[in-house]
């Protein structure tokens, strides 16, 4: 399988993204420029974390612009998988493929650490070798990671199963104390209606090795390979 | 051929004009010398920044060529934008220090921020992609609300422009001290990895190949950053704001995977950041370095706003931009390049066979310098040094005549009382603002001993540490040189790494004062002791003097960034306890000296008596006793001890990882010839506490090597309290309350409100 990471003037986990799928998944993977309209062949696509155009005027405001976002738009409406990782989750929600905002942490300083992550939904393309319940350990490092929506938007989404992370602490509360940023309901990861984008703003690609503190990440990544070989 | 004119519309050149640009009569004299005429407004910027403290090291340069610079593994040492080291299987790393005091007195977020920038520039310009971002930070004390404004805006500008650029922050130190008030202390250090046959030197070379200016556009911002870093800060140095450049760290991640791409390209011969004094210093410097003369057309720069004149564009210290020596013909390949990242670049200049430095505007040559004489007849001063008698009298301060306080029968209260010191107690509310993960090699991030990062494609991996004490080093130059590198090294082999090499950030009060110069040419003095001993030369840094406010000097501190390297990425260490029922032992002597100790200072509030004794010999042997420990696979846990002596080292180990605490019971009865205080908190040098299965082949391992070392106790995974028998009395301390005094005084200091600081403002986001 292959999957296409998208490289916007501004990404830096484009990088981090790439050697998780080659390295620790054995796939193949390929950048793909922002100028570009060609996906290359990719059968998933991933919007990785960064700061793509500097996150000027608002985070993934205007990667949502750039010409490689029609392609991309067009492979998630086709029903493809596409996983956006923090930047990527910003530019999903700013590209009308996933509903609701990323707002400014509620403490607002730029959040750095291991958190823990609650899967909610364990039936999808991206969590099905994960137990509903379980509890991951995920790096989050973000400033603009408060996801939020309208309650009814909020409700739809609970009611559906589309909230797909919440964070949580060790013993699976989704408590106050265990939120990062502020996010509405804990939320840190939802799917589309579709079920096949994925945004969520903890980096799985970080945590792909024990040697760096958690492999918990890649089942996420073997979660697609098995649905979408299957 | 030439003639320079003056430009109508300059100043003419008076006594008052070159006071101002920081030149004494003679340098100006000397300039005048030089050219063998009157200088031009245009010249005597150029000659003014160069000439400052900051770029041209006048009073630095001759204690600096004391320090050893070399080892068969040192690819490049001083003299480059940055060091460079070969780590083997034809890998290499680059890294340097440097401090951003003064920007970072006046404007705590954008001085930080283009700290962090400009040490990003100086390395990647090597040829290496930076790993890893490392920062040494001094302030006054956290009571006072311009402290804290000034804490959170350099922590704030640290991180936001690292994070966004993608390079973790992974390790530093940060330090409270009144000394350090008015004039705080920003030294960023940047670490990068890199094929070795990618190095590439900041030399022009090529009679004829174009020099090209990349990158951002040049604006007013920052003119003259040189010559305020150059002098003492006052009242009025908040009117330097303009001095001050604004960074923007999005172009900077354009401008690092540009240059990158440039220098694999193969269409360059030379790069280098322009940094202090812009495009005066990067030209100048490249002639230099490659003997060759230079002209610039300035009108050809690429420029931000209109109607800059010749002295302006020279001197900007606009942020972002790179100097490129292309080879010629290659001038298509070099803009393909730059445009790929949107980023502009222009054909500035040529290098030339005639031996001289020339400005031109169009046609007409505002400036111009015989040779490479601009750089190398830059004045030199060998200043009297010599010791202030206040500080001797400090010095020869026995600790032990200072009365211990009623309070301190219950050792407990010292221990949390110390805990709870802002330079002792837990960082992570800054850290927690740095994206240490970033790039996936962070094996152990931000609050261990050191920092580690693998190195992909082999079995090793780096550690890198920052670390100095301006208390030592005050209180004797000598000894507290020695220890600073001592310490860093120590913290570096606490991960299992093995010490190369040091880039060091010496920062120093004002020069032409004896009692500060005796203290610089002491305390390198001290580093070249140790750097020797220890086998770890200097590749590089930064001199930053003139540390000084109306209230002072700072402490002489000299910054140590060390570079180590793991042979063996399994043996990687920790520092805290691991494992239930682990020896505990000391290896190194118990010592009980309180001299300069952090005890004395935050308990007694006094900076008195000799610092620890430091012999550098020694702590090689200590090292490598450890590193033989550690590769044996008998060491669960090693952690240096440092501030706080004793008691702390055992608190940290026992309570610093939240996700793994651990009970202890320690037993030091025997050592009754100490006193209980100086056991506890005493800061002998030369320690580390260790943790092991197999206690008895530590000790061999030590008792062959000639170090003393001794079973102290015993980790107990489930206990929750760190107990610790004296000769005289004990100390019994719930871990709750270790905990609460460690982790919670920085969050809660901070949370009170913040004095004038909507660092939103000022952020890129919000300006643009």
């Amino acid at each position: 399988m292959k999957f296409g990471i998208v490289t916007f003037p501004g990404s830096n986990c484009d990088y981090d993204a790439f050697h998780a799928v080659t390295e620790i998944v054995g796939e193949e993977a390929t950048y793909l420029w922002h100028k570009d309209h060609d996906l290359q062949g990719s059968d998933v696509i991933i919007l990785p974390g960064g700061f793509s155009y500097g996150d000027y005027l608002r985070a993934g405001a205007i990667a949502r612009f750039s010409p490689i976002m029609q392609e991309v738009v067009a492979h998630a409406k086709s029903g493809a998988p596409v996983l956006g990782i923090c930047n990527g989750f910003q530019i999903a929600c700013e590209a009308g493929l996933l509903p609701g905002a990323l707002m400014r942490n509620s403490h607002l300083q730029f959040v750095s650490a291991e958190v823990r992550v609650r899967v909610e939904n364990a039936e999808t393309m991206f969590t099905n070798l994960y137990e509903r319940g379980e509890v991951l350990r995920i790096p989050v490092a973000h400033g603009d990671g408060r996801f939020v929506a309208t309650p009814d938007v909020l409700d739809q989404l609970e009611g559906d199963g589309r909230v797909i992370f919440k964070y949580a602490d060790a013993n699976g509360n989704a408590s106050a104390d265990a939120n990062p940023n502020g996010s509405e309901r804990n939320i840190a990861g939802i799917i589309s209606d579709g079920g096949n984008v994925l945004g969520l703003m903890p980096h799985p690609e970080r945590a792909c090795s024990p040697l760096l503190g958690s492999s918990d990440g890649v089942r996420l990544l073997e979660s697609i390979l098995s649905r979408v070989a299957a | 051929m030439s003639e320079v004119t003056p430009r109508t519309g300059d100043p003419v050149i008076t006594p008052a004009l070159v006071a101002e640009h920081g030149l004494t009569r003679a340098e100006y004299e000397r300039l005048v010398a030089m050219l063998g005429r009157t200088a031009t407004f245009t010249e005597l910027g150029v000659v003014s920044a160069l000439w400052s403290e900051h770029c041209s090291y006048k009073h630095s340069r001759p204690v600096l060529k004391t320090l050893p610079t070399t080892a068969p593994y040192v690819l490049q040492g001083p003299g480059e934008n940055a060091g460079v080291i070969s780590i083997g299987d034809g890998l290499a790393v680059a890294f340097k220090i440097e401090s951003h005091n003064h920007p970072s007195a006046v404007e705590p977020y954008q001085g930080a921020a283009t700290g962090v920038g400009g040490i990003l520039r100086d390395v990647f310009t090597m040829g290496a992609r930076p790993i890893a971002m490392l920062n040494s930070l001094r302030f006054g004390t956290l009571d006072d609300s311009r402290v804290r404004y000034l804490f959170s805006g350099v922590v704030k500008g640290i991180g936001d422009y690292g994070n966004c650029v993608g390079i973790p922050t992974v390790a530093g130190e940060i330090v409270f001290d009144p000394a350090y008030e008015s004039n705080p202390l920003v030294n960023a250090m940047c670490v990068g990895l890199m094929h070795e046959e990618d190095l590439i030197r900041a030399k022009a070379q090529g009679v004829g190949n174009p020099i090209m200016a990349v990158g951002a556009r040049t604006g007013r911002d920052g003119i003259h950053g040189a010559s305020f870093a150059s002098e003492d800060l006052s009242e009025a140095s908040d009117t330097k704001r303009p001095r001050i450049q604004v960074g923007d760290p999005f172009t900077e991640k354009l401008l690092l995977e540009a240059s990158l791409e440039l220098i694999k390209s193969g269409h360059i011969v030379a790069i280098q950041d322009m940094g202090a004094a812009g495009l005066t210093s990067s030209s100048a410097e490249m002639a230099e370095r490659g003997d060759v003369g230079v002209t610039i057309d300035v009108t050809k720069v690429p420029t931000r706003e209109s109607g800059m004149t010749p002295y302006e564009i020279l001197l900007s210290e606009s942020q972002e931009r790179m100097l490129v020596v292309a080879k010629k013909g290659h001038e298509d390949g070099v803009r393909a390049i730059l445009s790929k990242w949107d980023l502009t670049a222009a054909v500035i200049g040529e290098v030339i066979a005639e031996p001289v430095y020339r400005v031109t505007e169009g046609s007409k040559i505002v400036a111009e310098f015989p040779g490479s004489r601009l750089v190398t007849d830059c004045p030199i001063y060998s200043p009297e040094a010599r010791e202030s008698s206040d500080i001797v009298a400090l010095r020869n301060t026995d600790p032990n005549s200072i009365p211990a306080r009623p309070e301190e029968k219950d050792h407990v209260w010292t221990l949390q009382r110390l805990l709870s010191s802002p330079t002792i107690a837990s960082k992570t509310w800054a850290y927690r603002q740095y994206d240490s993960t970033v790039r996936t090699n962070t094996v152990v991030g931000p609050g261990g001993d050191a920092a580690v990062l693998r190195v992909r494609g082999t079995n090793k991996a780096i550690a890198v540490k920052t670390d100095g004490n301006g208390r030592y080093v005050y209180l004797d130059p000598r000894v507290g040189g020695r220890i600073a590198v001592a310490e860093a090294a120590r913290n570096v082999a606490c991960t299992g790494a093995r010490p190369m090499a040091i880039t060091n950030c010496l920062n120093f009060g004002n020069p032409t004062r004896p009692e500060v110069f005796y203290q610089f040419k002491e305390a390198v003095a001290g580093m070249g002791e140790a750097c020797r001993a220890l086998g770890t030369p200097v590749t590089g840094g930064n001199v930053s003097l003139y540390n000084e406010s109306p209230a002072g000097a700072v402490y002489p501190t000299p910054v140590i960034g060390m570079i180590g390297l793991v042979d063996d990425i399994s043996r990687v260490t920790r520092s805290t306890f691991q494992h239930d029922g682990d020896a505990i032992l000391l290896l190194g002597e118990m010592g009980g000296e309180l001299g300069g100790s952090e005890y004395l200072a935050t308990i007694h509030g006094k900076v008195v008596g000799a610092p620890p004794r430091c012999d550098p010999v020694r702590e090689k042997l200590v090292i490598d006793a450890l590193l033989a420990a550690i590769e044996a696979g008998v060491v669960s846990s090693a952690h240096d001890c440092s501030d706080g002596g004793l008691a702390i080292a055992l608190a940290e180990c026992c309570i610093a990882n939240r996700d793994c605490e651990s009970g202890a019971e320690i037993d030091l009865s025997g050592y009754s010839s100490l006193t209980d205080r100086g056991i506890l908190f005493g800061e002998t040098q030369g320690r580390i506490i260790i943790s092991s299965p197999a206690p008895e082949r530590v000790l061999a391992v030590a008792k062959a090597a000639g170090i003393p070392c001794a079973q102290i106790g015993r980790v107990l995974r489930h206990s929750d309290s760190l107990d610790i028998t004296l000769p005289k009395s004990s100390l019994r301390s719930p871990l709750s309350v270790l905990r609460r005094a460690y982790h919670s005084t920085i969050p809660a200091i901070m949370s009170r409100t913040v004095e004038h600081a909507n660092f939103d403002e000022l952020s890129p986001v919000a300006a643009h």
